[in-house]
This record gives structure tokens, sequence and C-alpha cells, in this order.
């Protein structure tokens, strides 16, 4: 069953037609996916409050209900050492399309992989994984299944990858957390048969991988016309 | 749901007889059921009169039995009148053949003889269809006897969205000796849709294998045909059409992007335990060989040829299928070589594949494959079979196939397929060892075996 919480945030949504990203961490945090810290501000004075709390270097993105693509704006910035970084930061995404807000979030490092799920006419809730990043449809190194997945599924998907060598230690790097990546899968595409009503297609990308977790880092939620 | 009326009728009626137009699809298909299948066979037009000596009957009540099955070939205005009639007469089953329901832009049509034949509980397929054909039962197609290539009675049942290419596939079932158990057209699949089909075809004791031609799914029934799928005991067969998005819709998430419809498909499919056959050659090669086998194989082949050429092809075929061509240890090898003729053992090459050269007898063929039938190494053998080889004799089928029954292993024949070798390849064919006419083909036939899962 959804949260409360959940259906609040999507009732709110309904009208852009697709998740804030702010609002789209908050439903997979609710719902037990390890998502960074972070927080939404509008002033510099909050912006930077934000930041020292969680930490520098941080990482900024434009929240507006017109832009979708945020790289495409240069809505997102990496690596964000200081406070007047930020600020600049925040004065540029000021002029941007339908700005709300600057989300901040911590840096996270590892594998970046997509998650994503796609509502489909003839078989519903369909899972996909694979290498993720912005190269994710140039590749198209992706592996896909009907929702929900069992633990079998999730095992053939991640073998199905041309990149799969990369997962697991490829020349002397650390392997990532196998177990914690199929957890996540099976929880997304659990996550999906509850949402089927409402949702079209979602993409959690990237979602960073290392010996340790995946967390997801990006997510966007497109809703159902 | 009782489908079993249309599928076995002892009665038929067929509306929408012409009195005058031998040509009209109604009197095409009365005329073929007519005292050549064991069903009687009635004839209905509201306008009556005679279809030469026989009665035309103006409604299906006035018929003195209980029809079993009406095949309606009316102008589709007359089809929602035409099926209350039979509703209300208590006919078991229709086959509408005529068009002009959705595809023709009458959806209101198609959802009146839907919402009442749902309300009846009456089993109809179609419309838009060409409907069934059962061997030594009936044949609803309007395609005039004399034209129609009627594959051998089997255990392929093929259920196509699409009449023409159902019809085709019986040719190319006929062409590669693939016999079958029911054709089936369901046209618009108003009613009586795949999983219906599903439904009946795994309790069909004549269907061994159930291969579908599918253009799409309805909305979720994709969904609820694979679950069902999945838990069906016989193979199912997908070959699907319209691969290609129609145009490049405004996709505004990566995962929507990358999980096109068929791309969809193929993972919903494929997770389910069903084969999807990329193409015809794939289809006929999937058919034939699990008509014959149902147990599957992890994929370990022995190949035993008459020709290196012909062995180093079906290695190079058989590795990006993802079938593996194990070198045979030394104690099988010594043992092929000690059952070989003397002739042969000097000078053939036992690696897998077994090279039992151009002078081999059926003999030497036997031996090697009593030794691969035998070792656990192998679990399928793919016999590269040239009947021009001057030691081959018109008898190697049936030897060979006793030695793959005798040892509960599927066996593969490769032979040209030219006129003059016919009576060589039913030798296999008839006694249950699948033949294609190409080493891709026999290739194909193991990949089936090997992606085909426990039931």
């Amino acid at each position: 069953m959804l949260k409360k919480e959940i259906q609040a945030i999507i009732e709110k949504s309904k009208k852009w037609g697709w998740v804030l990203e702010s609002d789209a961490q908050k439903i997979f945090s609710l719902y037990g996916f390890k998502t960074p810290k972070y927080d939404v501000a509008t002033s510099s004075d909050r912006a930077v409050t934000i930041a020292r709390q969680i930490g520098y270097p941080v990482v900024a993105k434009i929240v507006s209900p017109m832009i979708i693509h945020k790289s495409d704006v240069k809505g997102v910035v990496v690596g964000i050492k200081d406070d007047k970084a930020l600020i600049q930061t925040l004065e540029r995404f000021r002029k941007l399309d339908g700005f709300v807000g600057m989300l901040i979030a911590e840096m996270v490092k590892g594998i970046e992989l997509i998650i994503g799920a796609k509502n489909d006419v003839q078989f519903g809730p369909m899972i996909l994984v694979g290498m993720g990043g912005v190269g994710v449809e140039i590749y198209k190194d992706v592996s896909l299944r009907m929702a929900p997945l069992t633990a079998r599924d999730a095992d053939h998907m991640i073998n199905q990858l041309v990149a799969r060598k990369l997962l697991t230690g490829y020349r002397g790097a650390e392997p990532i957390n196998m177990s914690v990546l199929k957890k996540t899968m099976i929880n997304f595409s659990r996550l999906m048969m509850d949402l089927k009503d409402i949702v079209e297609s979602v993409d959690l990308n990237p979602v960073m991988c290392t010996a340790k977790a995946c967390t997801v880092v990006d997510s966007r939620i497109m809703l159902k016309k | 749901m009782n489908l079993k009326p249309l599928f076995e009728p002892k009665t038929m009626a067929v509306i929408g007889i012409s009195a005058t137009n031998d040509r009209h699809p109604a009197n095409v298909i009365f005329a073929k059921n007519n005292h050549r299948y064991p069903v009687g066979v009635y004839a209905v037009n509201p306008k009556g009169g005679k279809l030469h000596t026989e009665t035309i009957y103006l409604r299906v009540a006035d018929i003195p039995k209980k029809i079993d099955l009406a095949v309606i070939a009316t102008r589709a205005e007359l089809v929602p009148d035409v099926m209350a009639d039979c509703i209300k007469a208590g006919v078991k089953s229709a086959a509408v053949i005529s068009g002009g329901f959705t595809e023709g832009g009458r959806r209101d049509l198609q959802d009146r003889i839907v919402s009442m034949a749902r309300e009846a509980g009456f089993p109809f397929i179609g419309p838009n269809c060409l409907g069934v054909y059962v061997p030594f039962k009936v044949d609803t197609f309007f395609l005039p006897i004399e034209r129609m290539i009627k594959p051998e009675a089997g255990g392929v049942t093929f259920v196509s969205q699409s009449g023409g290419i159902l019809v085709d596939q019986m040719i190319k079932f006929t062409q590669q000796g693939v016999g079958m158990a029911k054709a089936i057209s369901i046209g618009n699949k108003a009613f009586i849709k795949e999983k219906e089909l599903l439904a009946y075809l795994t309790n069909d004791p004549a269907t061994k294998v159930i291969a579908y031609y599918i253009e799409g799914f309805g909305e979720n029934e994709g969904r609820e045909f694979v679950l069902a799928a999945n838990s069906c005991a016989k193979p199912v067969i997908i070959m699907k059409s319209g691969k290609t998005p129609a145009g490049n819709r405004a996709v505004s998430s990566h995962t929507a992007s990358l999980a096109g419809d068929y791309a969809s498909f193929s993972a919903a499919v494929a997770q389910h335990n069903i084969l999807e056959a990329l193409n015809e050659n794939e289809l006929v090669s999937f058919c034939e060989v699990l008509s014959s086998y149902t147990k599957p194989i992890e994929g370990n082949i022995g190949i035993i040829t008459g020709s290196g050429g012909h062995g180093a092809m079906t290695v190079d075929a058989c590795s990006p299928a993802g079938i593996k061509v194990p070198e045979l240890s030394a104690e099988t090898k010594a043992e092929i070589m000690k059952n070989l003729t003397d002739n042969i053992r000097a000078i053939a090459s036992l690696s897998n594949p077994v090279d039992l050269t151009g002078s081999a007898v059926d003999e030497d063929f036997v031996a090697c494959a009593k030794v691969m039938g035998a070792s656990p190494e192998i679990d399928c053998v793919i016999v590269l079979l040239l009947p021009y080889i001057p030691g081959v004799t018109l008898d190697i089928g049936v030897k060979l196939s006793s030695v793959s029954k005798q040892f509960n292993k599927p066996f593969i024949a490769y032979v040209p397929q030219v006129e003059k070798y016919t009576m060589l390849i039913e030798g296999f064919e008839l006694n249950g060892i699948p033949v294609s006419p190409s080493i891709e083909g026999a290739v194909l036939m193991a990949k089936a075996l090997v992606r085909k899962q426990p039931c």
C-alpha cells in the first residue's frame, strides 16, 4: 500500500504531469531507497546553511516544473566547493525558466547505473537496468523484464549486461554490492506495481553503486496523462 | 466456455450462402465440408431457395438439428442479428468470417457482438478471419479445396492474427514435413483471444506445440497471456510482426525510449518461457523440433558428418547460438574408433565434429551415433547427412532413429532437400528425427531445445 505522504506528493504533481526531483527523491526515500542527503533552498542564506550541514563539496540542481532535462540547461553543477560558488550557481539558476528552488545534495561516488520502469500498454510495468549516466541511450547496454521481479529475474538481468564485468571488480576495482543492487531492483519493481495506475515511466539515473550501497542520485517520475 | 464444438463440430450451419454464386466464401465453405468431413452441413440465407439440390434454410432455428458451429459469412451489418438468432436457437459456437468491423471503422458492430456473446457465454472466433482447420474434422477456410495446401496431421497448432500468414505457414509446414493439429485464424480476436485458446490447447491431446503469429496484444492482455503461458506444460512459440515503431513519438524518459513496444514484448515473452521465433525459418524449425522432443537439453552437441566443411560450418553456427560443441574425451574417441569399419578407421577425424569422410557407410554413422548416444558428454546429436555419399543407404534415417530412441537422446539431421532425396528424408522424419534443409536450421532446432526450460 502507498503511504499517505506519497499519495499527497503525486496528487500535487498531477498538474505538471511529472514529479519534481525533490519530491521524487522524497518518494524513493520513503519507500526505503537510499538517497543522498539533500534539501531545497530559495535564498542564499538557506543555501549556505544546507551546504555547510551536508559538507562541501556538494551538488546543486535546478528545481523547476518547466525543466525535465536539467543537464540541457546546465541545471546540474557538481563539485561545488565553497559558499561563493554555491551562491553564484543559485543566482544563475534564478534566471532559468520556472525556478522554484535549488536542490543541494551530498556528492556520491560509484558506478553509474540506470534503473527504470515503463508502464507498457500490453505488459504493464516493465523494469529496466543498465549502465547509466548521460550516455545511456547511446550505449543501450540495458536489460528488461516484466515487474514484479524475482531474485532470479534480477540475476538474469544483471548477467545480460555487456558491461557486467565492470560491476564485479574489473581490473582491480572493488566489486559493487550485488545483493544490494538486486534488492534495490526488486524493491523498485514492487513500487512500480503499486504505482501502475498513476505512473507512465520512471528513470533512476544515475544510481551510484559501490561495495556498500546503491544510492539513487537522481530520479524522474513521469505521470500518466 | 466450451470451445470443443468450434473445433470438433458434428453439425455446422453456413450462414450467408448464395443461391447463385458458387465462389461466394460461404458457398466454398459449404462445398468443402459437405460430404468430405464428418460434419452435417446446413446452408442458411434469409432469402431461402435452393443451393443446387440442397435446401437453404431461412434461419438457423429452422434447421432440424441442434447446431454445434455456425459459420457466419454475411455482410457485417447483418452479423449482430444473425448472432442473436444463433444464441436464441441454442447454437454452441461461431466463426465470424465477415470483415468490416473495427478494421473497417465499425467498432460499434464489433462491440455489439462481443457484448452479446459475453452475456450469453457464446464462444465465437473472429470477426474478419478464416476460422478453423482441423485435419479430418472441419475446415472453415473460404479457400477452394483444390487450392489449399494441407500439412500432414501432427502435433503443431498454429494460431494466427493474420489468415494469410496462417495459410502460408501451412505451405511451409507441408514443405518441411511438420504435422499440424489445428490451424486457427483469429482475425480481430474480438472475443476468443490468444489466452482462451492457450487454455483450450493446453488440454487438447492432439496439440503438442502451440505456436502464435501475433501483431499485438490489447491493453494488459500481453501480461495475462505470458503469465498463463509460463505455467503451460507445452512449448509455446511466438512470431511477432510490427517490431519497428510507427514513428518517433516524443518520450521524456530514457527508460520509455529504451523499453520500446517491441523491446518490452521480446523481454516479457522470453522471461516467461516462451520461444520467440524471429522469422519464418525459426518458426518452422522450432515447431518441427519441439513436436519431436520435449525434453530440454544443456546444449552439448555432438556432430557427425561425412564432410569436414559441413562440420566446420555447423560449429560456426553453434557458437553465436550459445551452443557448445565439446571436445570428446579420449575414452569416447577410442570407443568410436573401435566400432568403425576398417576402411574408415584409418581416415576418420574423431574430434567433435566427427568426420567419417565420404567413404563412410551406414554402419559407421550408426556406430558413432551409438557411442554419442551413450556418452554423458553429449546431450544432442546433429547428423550432417549427405545422400550422395556412395556408402549411405536409404535406410540410414530409420537406423539412426532407433539409436536416438534407444538412448532417449534428441537427434537432428541436416539433409539437402531436393525431390530425389525425399525417401531418405522421410526415413528420418517419419521415424521421429526432424530434418532441416539447411545447416543453420539444424542448429536453430538445437537452440530451441536449449532455450526451452523444463515444464
